[in-house]
């Protein structure tokens, strides 16, 4: 057999058909990587070709170097023709097997909650640091001075007695946990520089025992202003700002005359609550009133001067009418699933 | 206080159709708080009838009822329901006889309780209504038979209406009056609010009757201890009415009236008093004066006196009591009740009435101390006025002359010490300043014309003098606030004020929130407990402090506050366990309660601002309470996969690592064996070497005595302090990009090594290459020596300025290994 006659055109066609039905022959990506060896490697029939080459006399080279070269490019692309198809079933059958219920997936972690009295605070507290105004705080057992006596309460007033207070013990040391957030008032206006625009949200009791609609554990929200040329117009300005961000465009606020030591004038609040179970109505939200002149002397401020306006709500109140909480039993419990229910939104 | 609509009527205008409810809602405009109406809830025809026979009818059950005979109407005419004037009825009753006027019930009236009355069958009979008592009509309390009118002394005509004829149609409206208007516990106040309200015309009942004049009764006031410096009383008047017949009924519209006021009818002269005190608000009491053994002498109790008070109790008094006294020792406790000694009653012919001013201080203290809130002491308390005492001492004595039959007598006493009236200067521009709405003068004086003031203009604005039933108006604020509720506080605009730029949240409020959110987000819930708790929970955990108990706990077991939140913690997760929630992760921020030293503190006046050393004494008396923020974990959790993982350590202490990353700290945990935690499963959390918490599972023995499971994971933090040591701020530094080298290192330790120590010391030996090293195995087993752990750390080394060599890495990794080698003995496990 000569050189030339093994380069001839018919042979490398047949190897390169033989070597393409090979690689169609392969039924998996594992199948076509054997067959790779056995079509291009250095056993292949195309390797013979290759090295048949350099064998053959300078002027058949060129010729015969093209016909291998093709040969071995129709094989290589019949190859990869083959790699991709078989590439695109296996993912197809794996995309399949892989496949899972997804409404049966497993919880990875447990589902969290903020309690919606803590929520509540902090967006109240937002509204008002939205306005410029500060967040105070103050201590939850309290001496009787910020307590009663810098509020106008006198030692032998019947409001003093009105308040159902907790008593520390021993009775000498003048200490109660605080009826209200008012001391942080006062405290306030001694530790700040007028004008003050301060929102005390937190923690109060009263020795009522629990039940539907009372605990003695409670918590109030109370605002203070004092600057000049303050009035009760101001107050109910800041007041139905309020509403409106707490129960919608449609809040508006009443204002009826009542009594507190550290107002005067004093008003109970009412809040018109558009999205009250049943129809919108007016509810009893809270108090206020122009800031006592005893007061603000008792703080330092001169009442000639400045003037001030205040208001407290109860958060539990506020919850149990926005949200519909029917019992304050569940807000005190401590049971999860009151928390979860509203998860980190009001 | 109850004010029934007849009685308000007569002195101010009422209109044709008031009810008690639109009378509330009038007196709410100028602020009482609306209670409820009263009413006696009786309707139909309920007719006077007269007995006609009866017959005693022995029963099976060993009753006996009488068959009446009872007409209802005149002979000839038709009753009040349409039917005969004759009736058959059924009693029950046998304190009555034939000839009696009773109040019958005819079929179609409803008595109280929604009682319908019919023609019924029972005990043989058709009963054709009903005679009624005293209590079946709400009139009185009596209720031993049927009412007889006759003890009424009324004589009415057979048919008459007995609704009109007892008042029963009369309503009451009941308001809550607040502190401050002492003188609306009366119709006189009431009545002048009623006015205000609504502008109709205002006639006061102070001038019902005129003053009589009275002298020679010997009274002396002899106060050795005026309390808190105050006048002891600024009016006595003391005035007495001979002849009266104390067993004579009281009017039937007295009684419904009082009945309506929530008063009980005791006898006729008593009744009188409650009666006076209810319309002008000043409290009367009647002595029988033959009981009294010489003059009056009004002092203060002495040591180990007693008094046996009108309600039979004998009372200790003490020295601060205000007392009424005569020869014979203590008569009365001034202002809060009277003695049972000069009681009046049936025998009584002459009595001695008081109507005085006391003042309210010291006669609420004796209300309080005695526990003895009448309804004296309740108008004493308030501020009674003190100039209605001669008028009201001369309706006693005007009701006594037509009722009881009496005749005024000469013998009494008047002391009168008044007050000046508090005068007031209110600026011209005050009130429109104050409340915002441009008042007219006009307006401001018709308002202090109303309330009753006398006033004279003076330059810029008024001179004003409060009347002497207001000593709550002392200062022009008080002013402000009659002109504002009087015209209406609707009238009041809307202006929203401008405060300065404000600084946000606080670092600390920002913090708590961010913590409160991460726990949140880490899947546990928040809880709120009540801070109560029992001395032996707070020392459950063994905490050394001292803690503060209340005077006036809810729940005597539960007294002291919380040192800790673990115990409020563990009763939330057995709430949660005994309804069936059996995985819990929940936590709790609030404070904790530390007694500091118990100091008798000297309050500051509050006429003008505190010094600093009053303040700091003030504050250093007030116990320290430190926010702390805790968690508690039961039961599974999700794991990986559709597996369940049990809560314990673990869980506890990486929500506290979550709580110590948002304030941006990290914490350190020691191994230590705090009381009430589990002994191998605990420790203390530290950060700079600071502690600030604990972490663990509960002991044992204490889940099991709280029906826990054995295994409880809890942590509690210190926020207060946590925020302390947090870094004041971040100093960013650069991110190096170039590739890191990672490699594994296991180091074998003896089993008692804390793991996070021999991390800390490879970090340490490794230097500034090791960018990051974390645990991520601890082996105990086979193919390691007895008593020995496998602990295996992924470390990450990079330079900012080269790429590093696995040399260097190895270098650096061995450099660490060198240093745990040194101080825990620790090898590289071959």
């Amino acid at each position: 057999m000569s050189l030339s006659e093994s380069i001839q055109p018919a042979a490398v066609d047949k190897t390169v058909a033989e070597a393409i039905a090979h690689i169609q022959s392969a039924n998996s990506i594992a199948e076509l990587k054997k067959a790779k060896g056995i079509i291009l490697g250095d056993g292949s029939a195309l390797a013979a070709l290759s090295a048949q080459l350099g064998k053959l006399p300078a002027d058949q080279k060129a010729e015969a170097g093209k016909l291998v070269g093709s040969a071995r490019a129709k094989v290589s692309e019949a190859f990869e023709l083959r790699e991709q198809q078989l590439g695109e079933q296996e993912e197809a059958k794996l995309l399949e097997q892989e496949a899972i219920d997804v409404t049966a997936l497993p919880r990875l972690s447990r589902s969290g909650a903020r309690h919606p009295l803590s929520l509540l605070q902090e967006k109240i507290s937002d509204v008002f640091v939205g306005m410029g105004w500060e967040i105070a705080e103050g201590p939850e057992v309290e001496s009787e001075w910020f307590n009663f006596d810098a509020l106008n309460f006198d030692a032998d007033h019947p409001a003093r007695a009105m308040q159902d207070t907790f008593f520390v013990e021993p009775a000498d040391q003048k200490l109660v946990l605080r009826t209200h957030t008012s001391p942080v008032q006062v405290r306030s206006m001694l530790e700040r520089e007028v004008p003050i625009y301060v929102l005390c949200p937190g923690r109060v009791f009263r020795t009522d025992e629990l039940d539907a609609t009372h605990t003695p554990v409670f918590h109030q929200v109370e605002g203070l202003a004092v600057d000049k040329g303050l009035s009760m117009a101001d107050l109910r300005g800041t007041l139905e700002h309020f509403a409106r961000i707490m129960f919608g465009e449609e809040a508006k606020i009443r204002l009826r005359p009542s009594f507190f030591p550290f107002t005067e004038p004093s008003a109970e609040l009412d809040v018109w609550h558009p999205g009250a179970k049943g129809g919108p109505r007016w509810v009893e939200w809270g108090g206020c009133g122009m800031v006592n002149p005893n007061v603000l002397i008792a703080c330092g401020i001169d009442p000639e001067v400045y003037s001030g306006f205040a208001f407290g709500m109860g958060i539990e109140r506020t919850l149990m009418f926005r949200n519909e909480v029917s019992d304050m039993h569940d807000m005190v419990e401590g049971d999860v699933r009151f928390s979860s229910q509203f998860g980190m939104v009001l | 206080m109850r004010v029934p609509l007849s009685w308000l009527g007569e002195y101010v205008d009422l209109p044709a159709d008031a009810t008690a409810e639109s009378v509330m809602d009038d007196l709410v405009r100028v602020g009482f708080e609306e209670e409820r109406a009263h009413r006696f809830d009786v309707s139909g025809p309920l007719v006077v009838g007269q007995v006609l026979e009866y017959v005693a009818e022995a029963q099976d059950n060993g009753k006996t009822i009488r068959w009446c005979q009872v007409q209802v109407a005149p002979t000839g005419e038709k009753a009040a329901d349409g039917g005969e004037s004759i009736r058959g009825i059924v009693c029950g009753a046998s304190n009555f006889e034939v000839g009696d006027k009773v109040v019958v019930s005819l079929p179609g009236a409803v008595l109280p309780g929604d009682f319908k009355i019919s023609a019924r069958s029972t005990y043989g009979h058709i009963s054709d209504g009903m005679i009624a008592s005293g209590r079946e009509l709400n009139f009185s309390d009596d209720h031993d038979g049927i009412l007889r009118l006759a003890t009424l002394g009324l004589d009415p005509n057979v048919g008459t209406d007995a609704i009109e004829l007892l008042g029963l149609s009369d309503s009451a409206a009941e308001i809550n009056v607040l502190p401050d208007r002492g003188y609306c516990l009366s119709i006189r106040g009431v009545g002048r609010e009623y006015s205000h309200a609504t502008g109709s015309e205002y006639r006061d009942p102070a001038g019902n009757a005129q003053p009589v004049h009275g002298e020679g009764f010997s009274l002396e006031i002899k106060d050795s201890l005026p309390i808190r410096g105050r006048k002891t009383s600024q009016s006595f008047v003391l005035r007495t009415v001979n002849g009266i017949d104390a067993t004579r009924p009281t009017p039937t519209w007295m009684r419904a009236r009082l009945k309506l006021a929530g008063m009980r009818s005791i006898s006729l002269a008593v009744d009188i008093t409650n009666y006076v005190m209810l319309e002008l608000g000043q409290p009367v009491h009647a002595y029988d004066l033959d009981k009294i053994k010489g003059g009056f002498v009004i002092r203060r109790a002495a040591k180990g006196e007693a008094l046996k008070t009108l309600d039979g109790q004998e009372r200790k008094l003490h020295e601060e009591d205000l007392l009424i006294t005569d020869e014979s020792g203590p008569i009365g406790m001034a202002g809060v009740m009277g003695g049972a000694s000069t009681e009046v009653s049936a025998s009584t012919t002459n009595v001695l009435i008081e109507a005085a001013h006391f003042d309210g201080i010291s006669i609420a203290r004796s209300a309080r101390r005695h526990k003895l809130f009448s309804e004296a002491s309740k108008r004493y308390e308030r501020g009674v006025d003190p100039r209605i005492g001669q008028l009201a001492a001369a309706r006693v004595i005007q009701l006594l002359e037509v009722h009881a039959g009496g005749v005024a007598g000469t013998l009494g006493a008047s002391y009168e010490d008044f007050d000046q009236a508090t005068e007031i200067f209110l600026p011209m521009e005050f009130a429109s300043s104050l409340v915002g709405v441009n008042y007219s003068g006009e307006e401001i004086e018709k308002v202090l014309r109303e309330i009753g003031s006398e006033f004279s203009n003076v330059e810029n604005g008024w001179s004003v003098k409060v009347p002497s039933w207001r000593p709550d108006l002392l200062h022009k604020s008080d002013l402000v606030e009659e002109i504002a509720r009087i015209t209406g506080y609707e009238r009041i605009p809307a202006r929203l004020p401008v405060a300065p730029p404000g600084k946000g949240l606080t670092r600390k409020q920002q913090f708590r929130t961010a913590v409160l959110n991460s726990l949140a987000a880490s899947g546990c819930v928040e809880v709120l407990s009540y801070p109560f708790v029992s001395s032996s929970a707070n020392d459950l955990f063994g905490n050394s402090a001292e803690a503060v108990s209340l005077a006036n706990p809810i729940q005597e077991e539960a007294s002291q506050l919380r040192l800790t939140l673990i115990p409020g913690l563990i009763e939330t997760a057995k709430r949660n366990l005994s309804r069936g929630l059996t995985d819990l992760a929940i936590y709790e921020h609030g404070s904790i309660f530390i007694a500091t030293k118990k100091l008798i503190p000297e309050f500051p006046e509050t006429n003008s601002r505190p010094t600093k050393k009053q303040l700091a004494d003030l504050e250093s008396g007030i116990p320290s309470q430190p926010g702390y923020v805790g968690g508690l974990f039961i039961g599974s959790r999700p794991g990986s996969g559709t597996k369940s993982v049990v809560s314990g350590i673990g869980d506890a202490f990486e929500a506290a690592r979550i709580v110590a990353s948002a304030v941006g700290v990290e914490l350190a945990l020691v191994q230590s064996k705090p009381k009430g935690f589990h002994p191998g499963r605990s420790g203390d959390l530290m950060v700079n070497g600071v502690k600030v918490g604990i972490v663990g599972e509960l002991s044992p023995a204490i889940s099991k005595v709280k029906d826990l499971p054995r295994t409880v994971g809890v942590f509690e933090l210190n926020l207060d302090e946590l925020i302390a040591q947090a870094p004041k701020g971040v100093v960013a530094k650069p991110i190096g990009t170039l590739p890191a080298a990672t490699q594994d290192l296991s180091l074998v330790v003896k089993q008692d090594i804390p793991a996070g120590d021999v991390l800390a010391s490879v970090r340490e030996g490794a230097g500034e290459l090791l960018e990051e090293i974390s645990l991520t195995d601890d082996y105990r087993g086979a193919n390691i020596p007895e008593g020995t752990k496998s602990l295996t750390f992924a470390l990450r080394f990079r330079a900012m300025d080269r790429t590093l060599t696995q040399a260097e890495a190895s270098q650096a990794r061995d450099n660490g290994v060198e240093l745990a080698k040194q101080r825990f003995n620790a090898e590289i496990r071959s």
